[in-house]
């Protein structure tokens, strides 16, 4: 501990953080720059959410990680022992005992309270730069709320796909003001982006810490006559035999049989724990 | 309906050392109702010279050229535009119309920029175009591919599709046949007799004969001659 | 009658330079007015300032808008302007390009103003962009190829359906038939010209070839290094120039 200040950053530059994430949650879904550091680790690995995290966390924390659902790989352990190193602080696995979770691409399964924060990691803030690349030009848009655009990229979904394919990152509109990316995150959790707990998104690359605070009216956008939809794979889980959660499809050999298993890992492993079982519980436990 | 008081034109060369060409002047006349004016005088005296002015199509230098009480000298754009929609109508030597128009449409066109309902406008130009031997499978293609004696008589069915109360003709039956020019000179008459005012120049000294009550020698208004 | 727009005393300059200076004129419902010029004459500078996308350094530019009667839409607030260029307004660029989206659908190009303003019925965008399609003689089994794969004329056709779609008072046009084949360049006006006689259109046309204003403009507004030196009926201006630069623009025309 003598090595580093707690949680990495000095105290100047959490100080900045801290005011780039309040000044969000006071403008939901508003992008507000800040001074992003160079971090320990490459642009693309978290370096947003590990800047959030750290100006967020007190030595009485209590840290989780997910990657993409789950807390066992290599981005997800080597940000948790990032922390475990620079701030000391506990760690867990299991989303009920965390007060901080960082997490790609994923919400966990289970609903989050009040006194926990959750924090993601996001590569490109901007929901509207695929079809608008200038800054200054999307940044005009936002302010005067000219929103049409967003919908050509969903009319673009319908007229080639018949539906609105976009699976991931949906725009959502935040607070009935600003058009916001939830991170890449499946659009089966954007129901979920109306909840309990603080959501904070930090992108490092970009420069931009934006939040939704609790109880805030979250909408994803759609057509009239083609409504949203959060879909998920029509299965139920291999391991746990849950119905409601994220699925991963896992390709099992070469001839191409494959298992549906929870995305949450935590959530699966919870529910298996309870006594709930899978169409391949058996198998896997032998 | 149509009276020039004292008007004269000049062209000023700015790219020839400024070289000022008068080509009229003190030209005064007036045509009433019902009316059928001829211009004549040798080629070069200026009757088309002046017809430009009286469309506003050449600026006067002076004096008034007043067309359905408006001065078309020192008119708004707009205002002329409007005489030109409403009041006066202009037959000239050479069709000018945007490639790929049908000829019934061309025809129609000046009924159709007043509001006028598309079938009755349509109708109408069916029958002038069928009065003046058009055949009906050219009325779908656009005239400019047509000769000129065809395209002469889309430019006259498109100057009597609407009932001008002032008529300027240049021409009008020049390259005609013997039948299509009895159509024009009855399609003359007939506008007299609902009371439009008409200047003409008829090189056709037997057409300008039957349909003209006046004739005025534009050689008066040459530059000096007025003096 | 009231002006669909005024203009009085449009001046821009780049720092020394002079844009356009001194320029004003009315334009009624339903005129269509054309602007020639040489190349560097700020005719394009003046119809940019006209349109909202260079601020005049002097001068007014009032539209007489649905709502609230006669703006002026240099000190309007910029939301409202670009709400007008939206709604009342459109600008067809002489590039398509500049005016699509390329990487989006030829029916999501001509939906966007219509999800600009609001329109959230996907059967009912498709339905326009299909209509607007045929109106500008694109096959409809184009909607859903982009602009990319079009050819210039239908990608200047694309631009127009694009920009018409909201039912606009007042278009301007930039050079729009500039770099398009001659035959091309004829179906083009002929469309535009049975658009804007059936839509009761204004329109600004910034131009330099004769032959487009002749067929298109009612108005003529003849510039040179940044002012008008002349301005008239179509006609009278291409037929009795007054002004020395005119003549010389004029019979420079090579005769077909």
């Amino acid at each position: 501990m003598n090595e580093y200040n707690f949680a990495y950053l000095d105290e100047q530059t959490k100080r900045m953080i801290r005011r780039a994430i309040l000044k969000g949650l006071a403008v939901p879904g508003y992008q507000v720059p800040f001074a992003s550091r160079e971090m320990p680790m490459p642009y693309g690995w978290g370096t947003g959410g590990v800047q959030v995290s750290a100006a967020t966390l007190t030595p009485d924390d209590v840290f989780k990680v997910i990657d993409q659902g789950a807390d066992d790989t290599t981005n997800a352990v080597s940000i948790r022992k990032f922390f475990e190193k620079t701030a000391g602080v506990a760690t867990t696995e299991e989303t009920e005992k965390a007060t901080i979770i960082q997490t790609r691409h994923r919400i966990p399964e289970a609903p989050l309270r009040a006194d926990q924060i959750l924090v993601y990691q996001v590569p490109i803030p901007e929901p509207l730069r695929f079809l608008e690349p200038r800054e200054t030009e999307t940044r005009k848009m936002h302010s005067l709320q000219e929103y049409g655009l967003m919908h050509v990229k969903l009319y673009e979904d319908i007229s080639q796909h018949g539906a609105i394919s976009t699976a991931y990152a949906y725009p959502v509109r935040v607070a009935d003001r600003y058009v916001m990316d939830p991170s890449p995150i499946p659009k089966f959790d954007n129901p979920k982006l109306e909840m309990d707990a603080i959501q904070l998104f930090g992108a490092g690359r970009e420069q931009r810490i934006y939040a939704v605070p609790p109880h805030t009216r979250v909408v994803s956008l759609d057509f009239e006559d083609y409504p949203f939809e959060a879909s998920k794979a029509d299965h139920a889980c291999d391991l746990c035999g849950a119905e409601d959660s994220y699925l991963d499809e896992v390709i099992t050999d070469d001839a191409g049989d494959r298992m549906f298993v929870c995305s949450d890992t935590d959530y699966c492993r919870s529910r298996r724990e309870a006594g709930h079982q899978g169409r391949l519980a058996q198998e896997d436990a032998a | 309906m149509i009276e020039l008081i004292d008007v004269s034109k000049s062209f000023t060369l700015h790219n020839q050392g400024g070289a000022v060409i008068p080509v009229m002047a003190g030209a005064s006349l007036q045509v009433g109702a019902g009316e059928c004016m001829a211009l004549t005088g040798a080629s070069g005296a200026g009757k088309s010279t002046l017809m430009r002015v009286i469309y506003g199509n050449y600026l006067a230098a002076s004096g008034q050229v007043r067309v359905g009480g408006l001065d078309v000298a020192r008119a708004q754009p707009r205002e002329i535009l409007q005489l030109r929609r409403e009041t006066l109508g202009y037959v000239s030597q050479f069709l000018r119309v945007v490639p790929r128009v049908p000829t019934l449409e061309v025809v129609a066109e000046p009924l159709l920029v007043q509001g006028c309902e598309r079938q009755t406008a349509l109708d109408k130009a069916a029958g002038l175009l069928q009065r003046l031997n058009i055949p009906e499978p050219l009325w779908r293609l656009s005239p400019t591919t047509f000769s000129g004696g065809e395209q002469q008589r889309v430019n006259i069915a498109r100057g009597f599709a609407h009932d001008y109360p002032a008529l300027l003709l240049d021409e009008p039956t020049a390259s005609l046949d013997a039948r299509n020019r009895e159509t024009v000179l009855s399609l003359i008459q007939e506008a007299k007799a609902r009371g439009a005012a008409i200047i003409g120049i008829f090189h056709d000294q037997e057409a300008r004969d039957r349909v003209c009550s006046r004739v005025v020698d534009v050689t008066q208004f040459a530059p000096g001659a007025a003096a | 009658m009231t002006p669909l727009l005024q203009v009085n005393g449009i001046e821009k300059r780049y720092g020394a330079r002079i844009g356009c200076r001194d320029v004003s004129f009315d334009l009624y419902p339903g005129e269509v007015m054309g602007i020639v010029g040489e190349s560097g004459s700020g005719k394009s500078t003046l119809l940019n300032c006209l349109a909202g996308h260079l601020k005049p350094d002097a001068g007014q530019v009032i539209f007489d808008t649905r709502a609230d009667g006669p703006v002026d839409t240099v000190t309007m607030s910029e939301p409202a302007r670009r709400m007008l260029g939206r709604t009342d307004w459109a600008f067809v660029h002489q590039h398509a390009r500049d005016g699509l989206r390329m990487s989006v659908s030829a029916g999501g190009n001509i939906g966007e103003r219509l999800m600009a303003v609001g329109s959230r019925h996907y059967g009912q965008i498709r339905g326009q962009a299909l209509d607007w399609l045929g109106r500008v003689e694109i096959a409809e089994s184009r909607v859903d190829d982009r602009p990319s794969a079009f050819s210039g004329g239908m990608q200047q056709r694309l631009q127009i359906a694009r920009n018409l779609v909201t039912g606009p008072r007042l278009v301007f046009m930039d050079e729009p038939t500039g770099g398009l084949d001659v035959s091309v360049q004829a179906r083009l006006l002929d469309l535009l010209r049975g658009l804007v006689r059936e839509m009761g259109l204004s329109a600004i046309i910034v131009t330099h070839d004769l032959a487009v204003v002749r067929l298109l403009a009612d108005r003529l507004m003849v510039m040179k290094d940044g002012e008008v030196v002349e301005a008239g009926l179509t006609d009278q201006v291409l037929d009795d120039p007054q002004h020395a630069y005119t003549q010389l623009l004029v019979s420079s025309v090579l005769q077909v």
